[in-house]
């Protein structure tokens, strides 16, 4: 009886489990990179022009591209335009770029650029903020058109960074030739469905279980990664969210609860990216009522810039950063945080907490004994924010100063600060624009109309600071501009108009085989990822 | 009559629930924008101008249009409902199926060890809270174990306006455990509710005498006791369906189940009126016919409620 022979058989084996293995792998990188992403929200609809929402924006951004673009340091980078020039102060003039198709296949021109002009402008959309100073859109040939402004405009490229272009004749096919409308008896076909120029194409979106990409394959563009799928689920609950993820059922969370973070760190086949967020946690104070709504009567402490600057000094930074955000935020001394043009890291330097300096400058201002007044804070919409007011508010009675917290959800709170019902209150601010003037508009500039001072709630008002922030707006000159910012910014720290606390870090959890570039304005981007 | 009341104090209390202009415009919207819309959604008129409004659309079936998606809000129900209806039956069913055995074998058996066990469970269904076990199952069956997925509601197949993932096998597998999470309470609730009448009945002259005459266990115990059983069983079981609808709240927050539940709960958060005083008016309209549906069951199964009740005088 012949027998096999065992040594030979085993090569065999070995040689076949070989060639198996290498065709497989060469499969496998042919094959599609699927990527399952999670995080807490849905989006609203899959309209460019319609809802102001960031996570909306940025998922729609995938489908959907407008003139120029970040590019992985913030800076501005062509898009669909690959180059400008101002040709006089208020008319900037825009190449396009040529041979461009748009998902179904029409091509990318000027028409396009004006019909997505006048839609984004629609009344019922909020989405005008990202043209607003343009006056008109000139069309000059099929590939250039000129922007008329009506003041010069130093920060144009920030913001129409989110106008999205879109088709106009498949809008005018599809009937979506305007903005969904609160009015309206039906859904537009725009906010269900996409044809944009950008690297992926949405295939499916089932609200709240999943958003279906797929990449572009004659996009323009290069992808830096090789994500060729995506699922993106919204999970809302915090704990269902990291079991999807240890689980394996997802591969990549954006949205992370900073008490699941360490565990995470520590988890074998995950790996944790961090980054910095572009949002910064401050307290503001009322400094224009003559008496405390809600705290002593009498003269109002916070119209003292001795009384704003002892509540800060007092206030441990570091402290906070340590047991409540869990080293997961970055101390902060100015209003806006890293990555944002105007920043700078020797404006934000902050120290421990000068307990006795504090209270000395209380007394100073006439109150040895401090005084009361109530916080008002939100407790389910910022990284522990509630924990971090209880904080604060026991770091002040050091100093005598007795604080009445507030908690409340973000619904009420914001209604509540709008109509200037509050004496003090915790915020965040994000900076859509990466450019300080954005934050300095809206928060700190006294409030007119329009963007300036918006969301300036307590009415704080420094005419140093208004005539800054209205040079700035129109001043193209880059160096007098920074020193325009640098000084506004410092008189903001310095007279204490805001108790600023942190600016916030957001790391993301991923399996070990996916790699994506962390970015900051919390927007991850898929052509970034990539999956091993 | 009901649905009116619940409608009226659901409005009066979205006063309360803060600016659904902010969550619509976002941080950069200037204040005449929100004065804007505020003008556009009549959110400015008086609330008994609102509330005559909402109620006079309400009754035409038309709910006006949520605040956040922009979307129709009663496509926007009718989109998440099966879901939610997938759900509660399955829970019902789980509860009703394992409930009611479990009950009569620990009235039957009392003092034995599988009793002791299903009371230990029963009384962990009524004490622990829903998102707890939600998420201790995920916990131990997706994490620890694998063997279940940890959220979502899986493939599911459309037929019309329905849609249900019960005849897929990644369907099946993905409402396991929400069902579970859902049914526990239920099922000790009616599991002791069963075990007491049981109890009760056991104690009855008409049990004795059927034993006495002779009649087999098995008979005395289902046709007889059981049946008797059934009426304070199903005034409740009919409650907790409602509630189940209603109440799935927590359990497809947690799983993320796309019901009619999270919808709320998002809802809620954005302060997106138009969805929250329709879905109260919705599922003040289930309670309703639940309430209806027992009173009727009643009659079939208790043969006493089916003699006129002035007849009753004549003997």
């Amino acid at each position: 009886m012949k027998l096999i022979n065992p040594k030979a058989l085993a090569k065999a084996l070995r040689q076949l489990a070989f060639a198996a293995s290498a065709a497989m792998m060469s499969i496998g990188l042919a094959q599609a990179a699927n990527l399952k992403w999670a995080a807490q929200n849905d989006i609203l609809t899959l309209d460019p022009h319609s809802q102001n929402h960031a996570t909306t924006n940025n998922i729609v951004g995938h489908a959907y591209e407008g003139l120029v673009r970040y590019d992985k340091s913030y800076r501005i980078e062509p898009c669909l335009a690959t180059s400008w020039q101002t040709v006089n102060p208020t008319t900037w003039r825009f190449n396009l770029r040529k041979d461009v198709k748009f998902h179904d296949g029409s091509s990318f021109t000027a028409d396009d650029v004006i019909f997505s002009f006048d839609r984004i402008r629609q009344p019922q959309g909020t989405m005008q903020i990202y043209v607003a100073g343009v006056k008109e859109i000139k069309k000059i040939d099929d590939h250039t058109i000129d922007l008329i402004l009506d003041k010069p405009n130093p920060v144009l490229l920030n913001s129409l960074v989110t106008f999205m272009i879109m088709d106009k004749e498949w809008a005018t096919k599809n009937k979506s030739e305007k903005v969904q409308d609160y009015k309206a008896k039906e859904d537009t076909f725009a906010s269900r469905n996409t044809n944009g120029t950008g690297p992926f194409l949405i295939k499916e979106w089932a609200p709240d279980q999943r958003i279906v990409m797929t990449a572009n394959k004659s996009w323009w563009g290069k992808s830096e990664g090789n994500v060729t799928d995506v699922t993106y689920t919204p999970i809302k609950a915090d704990a269902t969210r990291i079991a999807a993820l240890l689980a394996g059922d997802v591969d990549l969370v954006t949205d992370l609860p900073t008490q699941d973070v360490a565990r995470l760190r520590a988890t074998a086949n995950l790996f944790v990216l961090d980054g910095p967020e572009v949002r910064t946690i401050f307290i503001g104070m009322d400094q224009g009522s003559d008496e405390l709504k809600y705290g002593i009567k009498g003269n109002n402490p916070f119209k003292d810039v001795r009384v704003r600057r002892a509540l800060s000094m007092a206030v441990d930074r570091p402290a906070i950063q340590r047991t409540i955000m869990r080293n997961l935020s970055i101390p902060a001394a100015i209003i806006v945080a890293p990555g944002v043009h105007g920043h700078a890291a020797e404006l934000d330097k902050t120290g421990p907490a000068n307990v006795e300096a504090a209270r000395k400058l209380l007394a100073e201002a006439g109150y040895p004994n401090g005084f009361e007044f109530t916080l008002d804070c939100p407790n389910n919409r910022y990284v522990n924010d509630e924990e971090v007011c209880q904080a604060v508010v026991g770091m002040w009675a050091k100093i005598g100063v007795k604080t009445k917290l507030n908690a409340m959800p973000f619904g009420p709170f914001i209604s509540k600060i709008q109509n200037f019902d509050s004496s003090a209150y915790l915020l965040g601010w994000g900076v859509a624009t990466y450019d300080a003037q954005y934050s300095l508009q809206s928060l700190v500039r006294t409030k007119t109309t329009g963007a300036d001072g918006n969301f300036n709630l307590s009415k704080v008002s420094n005419p140093k600071v208004d005539a800054l922030v209205d040079a700035m707006k129109t001043e193209m000159d880059k160096a007098k501009r920074d020193a325009m910012i640098r000084e506004a910014l410092s008189i903001t720290r310095d007279d204490a108009l805001y108790i600023t606390l942190h600016h916030q870090m957001r790391p993301w959890a991923m399996k070990k085989s996916v790699s994506i570039a962390h970015n900051s304005n919390d927007a991850p981007k898929m052509y970034y990822a990539t999956v091993r | 009559m009901v649905m009116l009341v619940v409608a009226f104090i659901a409005f009066s209390l979205f006063q309360y629930v803060g600016d659904p202009v902010l969550s619509m415009l976002g941080q950069d919207a200037t204040s005449e924008q929100r004065a804007q819309l505020r003008e556009d959604l009549g959110l400015n008129k008086p609330f008994y101008v609102q509330f005559a409004h909402f109620v006079g659309n309400a009754v035409q079936g038309e709910f006006g249009v949520s605040f956040r998606q922009g979307r129709k809000v009663s496509e926007l129900l009718a989109e998440r409902f099966p879901a939610t209806l997938e759900l509660a039956v399955c829970a019902a069913l789980i509860a009703l199926i394992s409930g009611i055995p479990m009950g009569v074998y620990t009235a039957l058996r009392r003092g034995g060890l599988l009793s002791q066990l299903f009371m230990g469970i029963s009384l962990l269904g009524v004490s622990l809270p829903v998102f707890l076990v939600g998420i201790f199952f995920i916990l131990f069956f997706a994490v620890l174990l694998g063997w279940l997925p940890s959220y979502g509601r899986g493939e599911v197949v459309q037929w019309g306006r329905l849609s249900t993932g019960l005849i897929t096998i990644d369907g099946l597998k993905h409402i396991v455990l929400p069902a579970i999470t859902l049914a526990l309470f239920q099922l000790a609730l009616i599991m002791r509710m069963v075990r007491a009448e049981m109890l009760e009945v056991q104690r009855t002259d008409y049990i004795k005498f059927a034993r006495a005459r002779g009649l087999s266990e098995k008979l005395v115990n289902f046709s007889y006791a059981l049946k008797n059983t059934l009426v304070p069983v199903i005034t409740i079981v009919g409650l907790q369906l409602g509630s189940l609808i209603a109440f799935a709240i927590v359990t497809e927050t947690v799983f993320q189940w796309p019901g009619m539940g999270l919808l709320f709960i998002q809802s809620v958060q954005t302060a997106d009126v138009p969805i929250m005083a329709a879905y109260l008016v919705m599922i003040s309209f289930v309670f309703v016919c639940i309430n209806l549906v027992v009173d009727m069951l009643y009659v079939t199964v208790d043969p006493r409620l089916r003699v006129d009740p002035g007849g009753a005088g004549r003997h």
